[in-house]
């Protein structure tokens, strides 16, 4: 028995894209349908290395990092939860004076966002990190930017929306989108029909599909971030670290565990992927160099996630070049965690106002018109 | 038609699966690698006491003696055929090579494989009571570790108790070794074990054998109480006493060390990294990685063995070790004895209603979640309560083992859910009303067992998405 539901706005994918959009959307009151064919927030979403910075992201998301800062700050007001979301700090640490002085470049050409960072060189760094590694010269520090537990943010977004209304469906994989000129007919399997005038294609790694059936095919492909976790450990840092140039990063939480991640992971399929030994080694030696207590930790477990990359390395985040009320949140690098929550609301905007209020351009997909389609590898 | 020099078996396993595996393919002209963690082939029933102990095999292994001596003779007379690798913990697998970590010398290296025999074996399932977690409680398996490999006892006045063939074993093994048994504690009833006696009946040797440490234990004097309900155990720094309820009273009895445990589940985390399909097996209550009655896995060219493929004792390990050797074998062009193949498959066949029998004998108490007290800490490593599992179900709908874990952390520690997984399906189970076969089971993830950081090895990998 097929059931069918007639609604605003449907959503595809219950990461923290799509459920962000779901709980602004119904605060706007619109009806929302959302369905997820796993379990919402058990992607990418649910999975990542829980890093909630807005330093290093290039100064075209800034806008859109500072709104999504603002709702950090208020998640248990939303979710009824923190998601053991805390503004530690998050700190850059420079290798080389090229470095430091990149991230100084940085700080300046930040400066109308008020992010607040502070540049720790010499005496200064050693006091107050004694537990960095003799690699580092010296770094950036963004006092408000933090963390949170990624399994935790997710499926509460979800559930909230759920608790404010929305219409949601896990387990419910979407098959089959078309578009009759006016409406949209989402079929997921035999089980489930919805018919919206709004779509927002939120499925993350797995969107490019959907925006090509509407002839938005963009050149995305899929990208596997290595993750793994040690053993707890004497709590002795607060800060959530990253490098400048790359390679490892890492925090360190309550329970005293350190989270690592860096390099790539790999596919085992279209849907899931592993941290693996290379990029394993890699972090092993990256880490013990920036953190040498841990030379005697232990891993305890490791894994990777499934995300979309677009070749600038920025979302698509807008309406569809060709379809009315479609609108499109996905590719978002590996980078998508901090940024979800504004993108949900800027969605919902773009639903009910046809604008947002935070600047988006950079983000349009018309950015691709010219771009060749490779196809994408494993997007599938 | 493949020649046999081309093959390239590896056995994870020293086992009695294993070792069988091993002799199997050696029998045929090949030189399998064998992995195994542990310092001397044996595996858990056969586990081996350091070189220089001085024990009988009589004394170690009492009725299993001939069996144990056999298996031993099997793996030691195979020295330079096949290439053994002891202290060896097989920790994940890429691309068709195992990463091993050899624990003597704290390095990694990887092992390429073109078949696999996983003979992974088993360890104890664990239902957590209140107290399980003081110092000198032990898993039973635990206690007949020490007792085999080390020559020592968990206490000096001990309790068993639990359920499983194992329980009344382990006892009888300690009170032989001289130890004070202060009581047997069976969760299952006196008349559970009267209906499997047609069914045990099918072995009759190893039915005698249980029949026969149960009268040897109450011919000594050794407490033994069937149908009781563990209600806790208690001490401060160390366990002093058991409180057990039997007939509605409670009882408490002074030991100063705990073995327990209700017989044993699977290791199948390895079959899982290979990406083994699984499917419920309701007659072993778990997850477990499907295999054909000849030992293929879903996946070509690995071959699943023994206990850790589905608990069926040792007696099976060593037929089905042989039989998925000679399945490999076959498989690969090389002429095999196929009558041969065909009994070991017959034996394990009939062993199933052996099997249901012991099932029967010793129950799973499918009563213990619904009595865990909230307080009841479930996943050790992480102090996870059985009340949190209960809040995380009731406030998020969590109806799934993976976000079970997601959510509260358990199975999220050293062990992976080794120790708490089944405890903790049992509780998600009865707190979403249904069966626990669909709950899912936790997922595998490398490391199997935690490695040290350092010694991974460094490859020259490459840099891109870098994230965060
Ligand atoms: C390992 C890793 C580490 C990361 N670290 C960080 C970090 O520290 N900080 C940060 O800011 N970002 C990080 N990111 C990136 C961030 O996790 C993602 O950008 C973000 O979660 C993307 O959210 P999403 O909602 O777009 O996608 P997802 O969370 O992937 O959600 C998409 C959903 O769509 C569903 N779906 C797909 N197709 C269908 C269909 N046909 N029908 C129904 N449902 C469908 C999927 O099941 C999925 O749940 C990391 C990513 C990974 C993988
Ligand atoms: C502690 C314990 C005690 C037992 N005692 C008895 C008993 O007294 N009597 C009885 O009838 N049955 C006993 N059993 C049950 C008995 O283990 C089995 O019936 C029999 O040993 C199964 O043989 P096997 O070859 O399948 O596995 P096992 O004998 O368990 O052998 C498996 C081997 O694989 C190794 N291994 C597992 N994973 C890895 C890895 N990732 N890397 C490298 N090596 C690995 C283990 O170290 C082990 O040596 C016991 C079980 C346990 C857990």
């Amino acid at each position: 028995m097929t059931q069918r539901i007639v609604t605003d706005v449907a959503i595809v994918g219950g990461g923290i894209v799509g459920s962000s959009a779901a709980l602004a959307l119904r605060r706007m009151g619109l009806r929302v349908v959302l369905l997820e064919r796993d379990l919402c927030g058990s992607r990418s979403s649910g999975v990542n290395y829980g890093g909630v910075r807005r330093q290093g992201r290039p100064i075209s998301q800034l806008p859109l990092a500072q709104r999504a800062h603002g709702i950090w700050g208020r998640l248990p007001e939303l979710l009824g939860t923190d998601g053991e979301y805390i503004r530690s700090g998050h700190f850059k640490i420079a290798r080389s004076e090229a470095d430091l002085a990149a991230l100084e470049a940085y700080r300046d050409s930040a400066r109308d966002f008020d992010l607040g960072i502070d540049i720790l060189s010499g005496a200064r760094l050693r006091a107050q990190c004694p537990w960095l590694g003799g690699k580092a010269v010296g770094g950036s520090l963004c006092m408000e930017d933090g963390q949170a537990n990624p399994r935790l943010v997710s499926p509460a977004f979800a559930l909230a929306a759920r608790r404010a209304g929305a219409d949601i469906h896990e387990r419910t994989r979407v098959d089959e989108i078309a578009h009759d000129g006016q409406f949209f007919h989402l079929r997921a399997g035999n089980t489930l029909a919805v018919r919206s005038q709004v779509l927002l294609n939120c499925a993350g790694a797995w969107a490019n599909r959907i925006a090509e059936q509407f002839g938005d095919a963009v050149p995305m492909h899929s990208g596997h971030p290595a993750m793994a976790v040690t053993e707890p450990l004497p709590f002795f840092m607060h800060w959530s670290l990253g490098v400048e140039g790359g390679s490892v990063y890492c925090r360190q939480v309550a329970r005293g565990n350190l989270v690592l991640g860096g390099g790539p992971g790999r596919a085992l399929d279209a849907d899931r992927a592993r941290s693996d030994r290379a990029s394993m080694a890699a972090l092993a030696t990256q880490a013990i160099e920036l953190l040498p207590v841990l030379r005697h930790a232990h891993f305890i477990r490791t894994w990777s996630g499934t995300e979309g990359y677009l070749p600038d390395r920025q979302p698509v985040i807008g309406p569809s070049r060709t379809t009315t009320g479609l609108f499109h949140g996905f590719g978002f690098a590996g980078a998508g965690f901090q940024v979800g929550p504004a993108v949900g609301e800027v969605l919902a905007e773009l639903v009910s106002d046809g604008r947002s209020t935070t600047p988006i351009d950079a983000f349009g997909i018309g950015r691709f018109a010219h771009t060749p389609v490779v196809e994408p590898a494993l997007a599938h | 038609m493949t020649s046999t020099p081309e093959l390239q078996p590896v056995i994870v396993g020293a086992g009695p699966a294993g070792i069988r595996a091993a002799q199997t393919l050696a029998a045929h002209g090949l030189r399998p690698i064998v992995i195994d963690e542990a310092a001397r082939a044996g595996g858990q029933i056969y586990r081996r006491p350091p070189a220089h102990f001085k024990r009988t095999p009589q004394t170690l292994y009492g009725t299993e003696a001939a069996r144990a001596a056999a298996v031993h003779a099997a793996i030691d007379g195979l020295q330079g055929r096949i290439d053994h690798r002891p202290d060896s913990l097989v920790w994940s697998v890429q691309d068709q090579q195992l990463d091993v970590l050899h624990g003597p010398t704290q390095t990694t290296h990887t092992v390429p494989y073109g078949q696999l025999i996983v003979a992974t074996g088993a360890t104890d399932r664990v239902l957590p009571v209140p107290g399980w977690t003081l110092p000198g409680v032990y898993t039973l398996g635990g206690a007949q570790v020490a007792l085999k490999f080390q020559g020592c006892a968990i206490g000096s006045r001990v309790v068993f108790a639990g359920t499983g063939p194992l329980l009344y074993l382990v006892a009888y093994q300690y009170a032989k070794a001289g130890v004070e048994v202060a009581a047997v504690l069976d969760t299952a009833r006196f008349a559970d074990q009267l209906a499997a006696v047609p069914a045990l009946l099918r072995q009759p040797a190893v039915f005698a054998k249980g029949v026969y440490y149960v009268a040897w234990l109450r011919a000594h004097g050794v407490a033994l109480h069937s149908g009781v309900r563990l209600v806790r155990m208690q001490g401060d720094e160390r366990v002093r006493s058991v409180v057990w309820a039997e007939s509605g009273r409670e009882h408490t009895l002074d030991c100063d060390a705990v073995g327990f445990g209700y017989a044993l589940r699977s290791e199948t985390q390895l079959a899982d990294l290979l990406g083994c399909r699984f499917a419920f097996a309701p007659l072993h209550r778990a997850h477990l990685p499907e295999r054909d009655a000849a030992g293929r896995s879903s996946v070509p060219g690995v071959y699943l063995a023994g206990d850790g493929a589905g608990i069926m004792g040792a007696d099976a390990a060593e037929w089905a070790g042989e039989l998925a050797a000679l399945t490999l074998l076959a498989d690969h062009g090389v002429a095999v004895d196929a009558q041969r193949a065909n009994r070991l498959q017959q034996k394990l066949e009939k062993l199933m209603g052996f099997r249901a029998g012991l099932e029967r004998a010793f129950p799973f108490p499918e009563d213990w979640a619904a009595q865990a007290s909230d307080d009841l800490v479930v996943c050790r490593c992480e102090n996870i309560t059985a009340g949190e599992l209960r809040r995380a179900v009731a406030n998020s709908g969590a109806d799934e083992m993976n976000r079970l874990k997601a959510l509260t952390r358990v199975g999220m520690g050293r062990c992976q859910g080794r120790m708490c997984g089944v405890a903790a399906a049992e509780i998600l189970a009865h707190a979403t009303g249904r069966p626990v076969a669909q709950v899912g089971r936790l997922r595998g993830q490398a490391p199997i067992k935690p490695i040290p950081i350092h010694l991974v090895p460094a490859d020259s990998p490459t840099h891109e998405e870098v994230t965060a």
